[in-house]
């Protein structure tokens, strides 16, 4: 989160809501620890990744979603869950997101 | 409440202070948040001031490990039950690189080590070659003598800070790798060629130096042996041994092995 704090700032401060997505948890390999994040502005624009862009451009429609109706929640993507979405990571691992508007 | 959860998060990790987060993000009062740290007392709620009790207490414990990771909770903060999901990101302050000897190697490792996120001091008791305008990306350039600096600073320093030494000048360089060896320091490298470094060897027994503990603790020559030359690819085969060194691994390419990657 430190590594996007900047955008998320001028964001902000352009008056555009922005949605955060953090790794909350990892199985098997994944390239990313959990606390890997990234921001998705209401204009669509990102900062930050969360995996090693396997899943991102699912997580910007996921954000841009979770912006539009205030929900908040955790997101699965990877193989190995019969609940995960179809967007897959190529290593083989699961990684689950939380996603939520930065609102706090 | 004065400020926001975000405000105070961004205003501690710029002041380069430790804090974290506790997010509930499965069950009630998703998205709910306390934030933890050095000069925070607890802020926010979980909806429960129970729960809030063992959250917080729970993330000063994560915090003081530097980790991150989900808990669950009961309601009301009990043990072994999943009502409530907490996501606690631990958010440490960079990592400290000292760098002993404002050499031409120094400026390149102060940007390696910049780029993997360490605060970067660099020290030297010579006045002209320790300045600001020769390595503007060091947080920090001091002049003293590199085991003055030590004596001042060393019980800050971790398992997760570096000290390298470049001056390869026994002089300087061998009361400062004494005083490193008194220090927590996770990575103690000095520069120099195979006979410098033996000739260091022995000038560290001479002043009472243990032995045992330089073995065990001092990378010298310092860094891989990738073979480069040049003062960047130099400070890349040292960040490459502080890297190696903090996770034990014997580096051989990953192409070499068959190990899990990380």
């Amino acid at each position: 989160m430190k590594e996007i704090m900047d955008d998320i700032d001028r964001w902000r401060r352009a008056g555009h809501r922005v949605a955060l997505a953090r790794v909350v948890d990892i199985e098997g390999s994944g390239p990313r620890l959990p606390g890997a994040s990234m921001a998705v502005a209401e204009t669509g624009e990102v900062a930050g990744s969360v995996s090693g862009g396997c899943v991102e451009g699912a997580v910007v429609s996921e954000a841009l979603d979770i912006l539009s109706t205030g929900d908040r929640r955790v997101v699965t993507f990877g193989y190995s869950d019969d609940e995960a979405f179809a967007v897959g990571l190529t290593c083989g691992g699961t990684i689950h997101l939380f996603i939520e508007p930065l609102d706090w | 409440m004065s400020e926001s959860i975000y405000e105070l998060w961004r205003a501690a990790v710029n002041d380069h202070r430790p804090v974290a987060i506790a997010t509930v993000i499965e069950g009630a009062g998703i998205g709910m948040k306390i934030i933890v740290g050095d000069g925070i007392v607890a802020v926010g709620t979980l909806g429960d001031p129970d729960l809030d009790r063992v959250v917080i207490r729970d993330t000063i414990g994560e915090l003081a490990g530097g980790r991150s990771g989900i808990r669950h909770y009961g309601p009301h903060g009990e043990a072994r039950e999943d009502a409530v999901s907490v996501f606690i990101e631990s958010f440490a302050p960079p990592p400290h690189m000292l760098i002993f000897g404002a050499v031409d190697f120094t400026g390149a490792l102060v940007k390696v080590a910049k780029v993997m996120g360490y605060r970067v001091t660099v020290c030297d008791a010579r006045e002209v070659f320790a300045t600001k305008r020769r390595f503007p990306a060091a947080d920090e350039v001091v002049v003293d003598w590199p085991h003055r600096h030590l004596e001042k600073v060393g019980d800050r320093l971790g398992p997760r800070d570096a000290v390298c030494v470049l001056t390869h000048d026994h002089k300087f360089d061998v009361p400062a790798i004494q005083a490193a060896l008194a220090t927590e320091v996770g990575y103690l490298g000095a520069m120099g060629s195979r006979r410098t470094c033996a000739e260091r060897l022995t000038r560290l027994s001479e002043a009472g130096a243990d032995m045992d503990e330089v073995t065990a603790r001092l990378h010298a020559p310092i860094g891989l042996d990738l073979g480069g030359r040049t003062p960047e690819e130099t400070a890349i085969a040292i960040c490459a041994e502080v890297i190696a060194a903090r996770t034990g691994r014997v580096s051989a390419s990953l192409s070499d092995t068959t190990g899990s990657i990380h």
